[in-house]
């Protein structure tokens, strides 16, 4: 396994948990909206827009944009990478298309010249890299299918961002929210398989297995708390504030009284400068059913951390790493309170996205790890070589 | 000769069954709401405020008790003179002035940008039919046109690079409608003889009615209690 390669992964994956972190402070700060036009930024190419107007939520929305294209170029290598040398020819074809591009819009009076030049640039740096790399061979026929994926998601993730600007579709922002995680997930999972740590786990002998029954439970797990980050984008981008303003108590109750008299009260009582919209009972039901999905998501982290000790025991790598999970749930759940007692502050609510990114990660690999590794099966050759010669499909 | 006395006979007629008069009074705000909170502004948009605090306006009173701000309508009116001119909202020292305006359907709503930087203007509507828009407004830019064709109140104007920045229009399917003055008074004008129902209401304090007679206009004023 080529130590740069997984290096390259991981430096991929810290970048996407920034990104994810900045879209936490783009919401929380209200800021989605604050440039209008995509992909140019008040009328620049987002690269050339001067440092001077970053201002306000331009701040937040602009550098967004601006991780969301260095991590889309980090995916790309990555992508290029893990798939070889055949990738080298889609390299080259698509700087091809890039760069008729920009020779195409150079004859239009409406396209500016810094797009121009970008799309110049960008197709002509790519054009001449692809006769020189990739050279090696593919490093599994999985993986590099995984960083084709990584690259579709990536392209589908900055187009959703970009239309939810452009459509001024709020909806679009919880999709966008919440493939960010699974894109996340998928990114940090080959950082996992391309290192060396997974190839010694692969080869090395087989220690306790853990049974098919707690490795779906931890799959389930972990589908929860993507359920739960899911709500959590469908709230943030509701653009209402708080619904719910108090904890434990909501509205003063065990469970809120949400009817129109009750909501004209709320609504009138509450006087933040940010001036959310009106909440609605809809909004209401959505913040409780997140509370009750934490609980959840707490009792069952809670039980994968009781199972795996019992099963395969507290020294096993799994348990170890499940008591690390359920520190994160517990940090996620003292975040998810702040947030409330601190009305929405945002700081605080964006590192409540960045535990709950953490936390997804977290069951995600554990889950992969007990599936593939610790599953009790046969011990397959190792797949993960250096450079081996392209073999037929086979796990990871 | 003869066609001059037929049309002052007409007008005369018409004089006599048609009056119409103003609908004044003022609404006066009762009870003590929570102070107004101080908005945490960026430091460009603190000194085009020149070290004054700028402030949320819930409530906006006089000494008196004149409650500014507040949308009042009769409701259910029809007609009204078409308005030509379109309201202006300007945003000056990154705030919305006026902060609670009237219009009536595809009545231009003028936004103008008097601040030595950019701001976005993005009307957020709730109602099917009123579109949203985002526009990006540079310093010194033309003014920017907005038309609602669906009756809505407070419609919310935003700037989302200076997220405090709001501003309120309330869009009637009528012209027999106003937002009160700094000292709570109103002026509805030209409205047509009869009974109507006449409606106040506050962003915050919520909605009052009464029912008034114009026989030539009328006068009627109005509590809003503090919520």
């Amino acid at each position: 396994m080529n130590p740069w390669l997984h290096r390259f992964a991981v430096l991929t994956a810290l970048a996407t948990l920034v990104l994810v972190g900045i879209g936490g402070l783009v919401t929380s700060h209200g800021a989605g909206m604050a440039v209008p036009d995509w992909p140019n930024s008040y009328g620049y190419n987002m690269f050339t827009f001067p440092v001077s107007m970053w201002v306000g939520g331009i701040l937040y929305e602009h550098s967004h944009r601006l991780a969301g294209s260095v991590v889309g170029f980090l995916t790309l290598v990555l992508a290029l990478w893990l798939n070889g040398r055949p990738a080298a020819k889609w390299l080259r074809w698509g700087s091809v298309v890039v760069l008729a591009l920009g020779l195409a819009a150079s004859t239009s009076a409406k396209v500016k010249l810094d797009n121009v030049l970008f799309l110049v640039g960008t197709g002509g740096a790519g054009f001449a890299i692809s006769f020189f790399w990739p050279q090696i061979e593919p490093i599994s026929q999985r993986l590099a299918r995984f960083g084709l994926l990584a690259l579709v998601l990536v392209i589908v993730q900055g187009v959703l961002g970009g239309l939810r600007v452009t459509a001024l579709a709020d909806w679009l922002g919880i999709f966008h929210g919440t493939l960010a995680q699974c894109f996340l997930v998928l990114v940090c999972a080959i950082a996992l398989v391309t290192s060396g740590w997974w190839a010694r786990l692969k080869a090395g002998p087989q220690p306790v297995p853990v049974p098919a029954k707690l490795r779906n439970f931890l799959l389930v797990t972990t589908l929860l708390i993507l359920g739960q980050l899911a709500l959590g984008a469908s709230m943030r981008h509701q653009h209402a504030g708080l619904a719910v303003p108090d904890f434990p108590l909501a509205h003063g109750k065990v469970w809120p009284v949400a009817d129109a008299a009750s909501l004209e009260a709320y609504n009138a009582a509450r006087n933040d400068h940010r001036e959310f919209k009106p909440i609605t009972a809809g909004q209401i039901h959505l913040h409780m059913a997140h509370r009750v999905g934490a609980l959840i998501v707490f009792g069952h982290v809670l039980g994968c951390l009781l199972k795996l000790r019992r099963t395969v025991g507290g020294a096993h790598p799994l348990a170890r790493g499940a008591a690390g999970w359920f520190a994160l749930i517990c940090l996620q759940f003292g975040l998810g309170v702040w947030t409330v007692w601190s009305n929405k502050a945002a700081d605080i609510a964006t590192l409540h996205v960045i535990v709950g990114a953490a936390s997804l990660v977290t069951g995600a690999l554990l889950t992969l790890l007990a599936a593939t590794v610790w599953n009790g099966h046969s011990r397959a050759a190792p797949v993960v070589q250096e450079h081996p010669p392209l073999a037929p499909a086979a796990g990871l | 000769m003869k066609s001059l006395i037929l049309t002052l006979t007409a007008v005369a007629i018409v004089a006599g069954t048609a009056s119409a008069g103003d609908v004044t009074g003022k609404i006066t705000l009762k009870g003590t709401p929570a102070p107004e909170k101080e908005i945490p502004v960026d430091p460009t948009c603190g000194k085009l405020q020149a070290g004054k605090k700028v402030m949320t306006r819930f409530y906006v009173a006089d000494s008196t008790g004149g409650l500014a701000d507040c949308v009042v309508y009769l409701e259910g009116a029809k007609g009204g003179a078409a308005a030509a001119a379109p309201v202006v909202i300007d945003q000056k020292g990154c705030e919305y002035l006026p902060y609670i305006n009237s219009a009536q359907v595809n009545q231009p709503i003028r936004v103008l940008n008097s601040d030595p930087l950019m701001h976005n203007v993005h009307p957020t509507p709730a109602m099917d039919g009123n579109k949203e828009q985002n526009k990006a407004q540079m310093a010194g830019g033309a003014p920017l046109e907005f038309t609602f064709a669906k009756a809505e109140k407070f419609l919310r104007f935003k700037c989302d690079v200076h997220p405090w920045m709001f501003s309120y229009v309330s869009v009637f399917d009528h012209g027999f409608h106003a937002v009160s003055g700094k000292d709570g008074s109103f002026k509805i004008a030209g409205v047509p003889d009869g009974k109507y129902k006449l409606v106040v209401e506050h962003r915050k304090g919520g909605k009052v009615e009464k029912d008034i007679e114009v026989k030539g206009g009328a006068k009627a004023d109005l509590d809003m209690a503090a919520k």
